[in-house]
């Protein structure tokens, strides 16, 4: 396991990318850092910025008006690095299939790691995923 | 010469991501340009693809805070185009389901606000006692967010007759954080500094820009969908229109705060007085029509219109957000008021601001970043910090 990869692993700091999204997974993510999930226990915070990120969580149907301002992002934050994508329209557009707005998923903009899918995933759920993505790397 | 400060995009952990472009001299805001439509993903033209029941899990995805709200607009609408009335059961399961909503949203909207004013504390205890809210909603729903209990005609599952004492008791446990969160307002006189007299919307403004909901009622506007077009249970239960006057911050937290007890009050009256009975009228089909359905959301009136040529599909529908005029009131709400206050008074109306805000100051002359959102958020915790210790605390 390379040096960088096993800092990756330590303590993931995320960064969350609405792209369009309905806001339901978006407070669902903000849940995991309240008291009843606390996942600040495990060093996972939320960053303001996406250059201090090692994990973009990316939610939402990638609208179309979103998609340089998600590349510019992308661009931002330090490789290497993962990328989550959350709730079904991030997988596959759900409900929003056929609209004039969403003409490309997730993982045509981004290399997409991880799906966690749900309309909104349970804040349990994601930490699952996030405890699954450790252990894939540390292999 | 004004600098701008562009407030967006990008916002992360925000459902509707607008765009603020803050004119400012020195520390003052003179002018507010406002940019929607990030988040347009033509849920009105996708709705003439989708079945009347598949459109209700639609709008239901408009917004995820205000998830039961947009369904209740909708079932208003197709009940007033097919002339229904729903059973008396179902209409107390909705109202149920209505203002366990507005509670989990105005907790959030507590938080949020408190993490602007640099009081993560308030942030980490509101959206805890928010899990009690949330586990009644799964309880009940099977979900947290995004219910799915609503069609015309009815509501898809029942609420279990042995699950009631166990709400009642959630609902007990409500008061006492509302009473903390309400005191915790009230009597914190860095919060009244921080808060009163801070970006005030006038009671005329109000009406000019037809704002609905809490940011109307806490400028005096005595409007409430479910006082004023009663649906659902309301006509049914007891409560009263929390109505403050002055138009500041203050009062569209205390606004909201009191609210919280009238949406309890609710629950429990709705409650008490259900009956066993049918639930779903079992309806196959709408007739050709125009159909209009309004539902308070916990931000304000939602407007749902739709025209059925008889079909299966409606041929057109159309939908209001209480957030898209609200936003719009910013414009006289924050120019005055100082940079530090804006990113406060624009979370005032609640349009679903999450967390972090990215927000850069640029040069107009040179095009250079001088003030990230990080210094942005700085300067308004350190304005509360230095309250502190002038009113020595």
């Amino acid at each position: 396991m390379s040096l960088k990869i096993q800092a990756l692993t330590r303590s993931i700091w995320v960064y969350h990318l609405a792209t369009g999204s309905c806001n339901n997974c978006d407070i669902e993510i903000l849940d995991c850092i309240t008291p009843r999930f606390d996942l600040e226990r495990f060093g996972i915070q939320l960053v303001g910025s996406p250059c201090h990120a090692d994990a973009l969580l990316v939610t939402g149907n990638m609208t179309t008006k979103n998609i340089p301002r998600v590349k510019a992002v992308y661009e931002q934050v330090p490789k290497p690095n993962v990328i989550i994508a959350i709730g079904t329209c991030a997988l596959d557009h759900g409900m929003f299939d056929g609209s004039y707005t969403s003409r490309v998923k997730v993982d045509d903009i981004l290399p997409v790691d991880f799906y966690v899918p749900g309309c909104p995933p349970k804040p349990e759920g994601m930490i699952a995923a996030v405890a699954k993505l450790i252990a894939q790397l540390r292999q | 010469m004004s600098t701008i400060i562009p407030i967006g995009p990008y916002h992360p952990l925000q459902e509707e991501p607008e765009f603020f472009r803050l004119h400012v001299e020195g520390e003052k805001v003179v002018h507010l340009d406002i940019e929607l439509g990030y988040n347009h993903r033509g849920i009105e033209k996708l709705a003439e693809s989708k079945s009347w029941d598949q459109v209700v899990f639609l709008v239901e995805r408009i917004c995820g805070i205000c998830s039961t709200s947009h369904p209740a607009a909708a079932i208003n609408c197709m009940e007033d185009l097919g002339a229904i009335v729903a059973p008396e059961r179902a209409q107390y399961i909705r109202a149920i389901i209505c203002e366990l909503e507005r509670i989990h949203s105005h907790l959030l909207w507590v938080g949020l606000a408190g993490h602007f004013l640099g009081y993560n504390t308030v942030w980490m205890w509101s959206w805890k006692y928010r899990e009690i809210v949330c586990d009644v909603l799964e309880k009940v729903t099977g979900n947290r967010q995004s219910y799915a209990m609503f069609k015309a005609g009815g509501v898809r599952r029942d609420l279990d007759q042995d699950d009631i004492p166990w709400i009642m008791e959630s609902m007990d446990k409500m008061k006492p954080v509302v009473d903390l969160f309400r005191g915790a307002v009230m009597d914190d006189p860095v919060l009244h500094a921080r808060l009163k007299g801070v970006g005030c919307l006038s009671a005329e403004d109000a009406i000019n820009y037809a704002v609905v909901g809490p940011t109307a009622r806490a400028s005096g506007i005595r409007i409430d969908v479910r006082k004023d077009d009663p649906y659902f249970a309301y006509p049914w239960v007891d409560f009263d229109i929390v109505v403050y006057e002055e138009g500041d911050v203050y009062s569209k937290a205390m606004c909201r705060i009191d609210e919280l007890y009238q949406s309890v009050s609710i629950i429990e009256q709705c409650l008490k007085k259900m009956k066993p009975g049918p639930i779903d009228l079992n309806i196959k089909e709408l007739p050709p029509g125009e159909g209009i359905g309004r539902a308070e959301a916990p931000r304000g009136e939602v407007f749902h219109y739709t025209l059925s040529d008889g079909s299966n599909f409606p041929a057109r529908y159309k939908v209001r957000a209480p957030s898209y005029t609200n936003i719009l009131s910013n414009e006289k709400a924050v120019i005055g008021e100082t940079v530090a206050d804006a990113a406060l008074i624009l979370a005032a109306v609640d349009p679903c601001y999450c967390c972090t805000e990215r927000l850069t100051v640029i040069d107009e002359e040179n095009n250079k970043s001088v003030l990230g959102q990080a210094d942005l958020l700085k300067l308004s915790q350190a304005k509360t910090e230095t309250l502190m210790k002038r009113l020595s605390l």
